[in-house]
């Protein structure tokens, strides 16, 4: 079991380590849904539930079942995702059918979000514990809502401006994304 | 559906719907692990092999798979195949092993192959799968080659481990830093805007002269 401290973990998923700008993790979401503030926030917020019961799971995968079988680790991470962002998007559709419609595709889409399994392997490799695993969570998905706002409120206002002809779409993106990743070195020298 | 010949099937990924360039498909591991091209190439390597396998797979499989679970059984045969080239790494390539770390385990979710099975390998038969896989494993492979060039010649000076311009050469060590990857990927798909534009322009020229 890792001893590192919880705030250290919590500080060092959401800004020095952050998945999307240092890791390149859950970057299909960080292109295709970062047009708009709203739905990058609501994308996060969604984002940081799901990666919450993943660690959860994971940890008691690794716990009680994956001890003597660690060759089925990947396969049974990916299953428990799936099943578990099913059984999300079940619930939701009965709990708040509004919630359910402003989600529409990126639910079900986040079984693919490598975030979600980054995290699981992630977590499995550092041998975090239960409280440090959902901390971690927390963090990352903290980190990705962080991510999505600042790139959406950046293509927001580019929008307005006069961006030449080849530079329109992904590759502009990119750039600013470079960007944003360097200002996020600033925070390696916290930890 | 348009029918298309064998060859076709294969030239298709590798330039003019390069999954990575054109698509943006399987952009975290074109990112992530392309501050060297050793890496690329294992990356690419490992991408490659799971990529055939399920792609005849579940070509050969597809009538025994109920539509409704199709996606739960691709992603169940894409992470056998995983686990194996996972194990097959840490058995002949150790230090690539150790290097790519959690990203081998993260091809499961590369959603170039998960596309690859749905769109193509589901509908046609083993053989012209096996080719549409190596078309699309071979475009893979160019673009992180030529991602992992750039950022290795540029952040270290280096090709393959190889100095390349002397000592007195002066990194630009932001390019194997993951704020590189994207710059590196932006770049070169303004450059290709860049050409298209003038492809585009060119042609145009030559219509309205006939015109």
């Amino acid at each position: 079991m890792s001893d590192q401290s919880l705030f250290s973990i919590f500080f060092s998923a959401m800004v020095v380590n952050n998945f999307t700008l240092a890791m390149f993790l859950g970057l299909c979401p960080f292109m295709g849904v970062s047009a708009r503030v709203e739905t990058g926030l609501r994308m996060g917020l969604a984002n940081i539930f799901v990666l919450v019961l993943t660690a959860s799971a994971a940890w008691f995968l690794n716990t009680y079942i994956l001890e003597s079988a660690p060759y089925l680790r990947i396969i049974s991470f990916i299953i428990v995702i799936a099943s578990l962002v099913q059984i999300v998007e079940m619930a939701v559709k009965k709990l708040s059918p509004v919630l359910f419609r402003q989600l529409g595709i990126f639910l079900p889409l986040m079984t693919t979000n490598c975030a979600i399994l980054g995290l699981a392997i992630f977590q499995t490799n550092r041998g975090y514990g239960f409280l440090q695993g959902v901390t971690f969570a927390i963090g990352a998905g903290l980190g990705l809502t962080l991510a999505l706002v600042l790139m959406a409120s950046i293509r927001e206002s580019v929008e307005f401006s006069d961006v030449p002809g080849i530079a329109k779409g992904t590759g502009l993106v990119l750039i600013i994304a470079g960007t944003l990743s360097m200002a996020f070195m600033g925070f390696a020298g916290l930890l | 559906m348009r029918t298309t010949s064998p060859t076709e099937d294969f030239v298709r990924g590798i330039w003019k719907e390069n999954p990575v360039l054109v698509h943006m498909l399987g952009l975290c591991p074109a990112l992530a692990v392309t501050n060297s091209v050793a890496n690329a190439l294992a990356m690419s390597g490992a991408t490659f092999f799971v990529m055939s396998c399920s792609s005849v797979l579940v070509s050969t499989c597809k009538r025994f798979i109920p539509h409704e679970v199709r996606i739960s059984a691709y992603i169940l045969v894409i992470a056998t195949f995983v686990t194996l080239a996972d194990m097959l790494l840490q058995a002949y390539a150790p230090v690539q092993h150790k290097e790519l770390g959690a990203f081998i385990a993260l091809i499961v979710v590369n959603c170039m192959i998960l596309g690859r099975q749905e769109t193509f390998s589901a509908k046609n038969n083993p053989f012209r799968s096996l080719l549409d896989a190596f078309g699309t494993g071979i475009g893979f492979t160019i673009a992180l080659v030529m991602m992992g060039g750039f950022r290795e010649i540029l952040g270290t000076g280096s090709f393959l481990g190889y100095s390349l311009f002397g000592p007195s050469f002066e990194p630009w060590v932001i390019m194997v830093l993951p704020a590189g990857g994207f710059l590196t990927l932006g770049f070169i798909l303004l450059a290709m805007g860049y050409i298209e534009h003038r492809k585009k322009a060119k042609t145009g020229k030559v219509a309205e002269v006939l015109s």
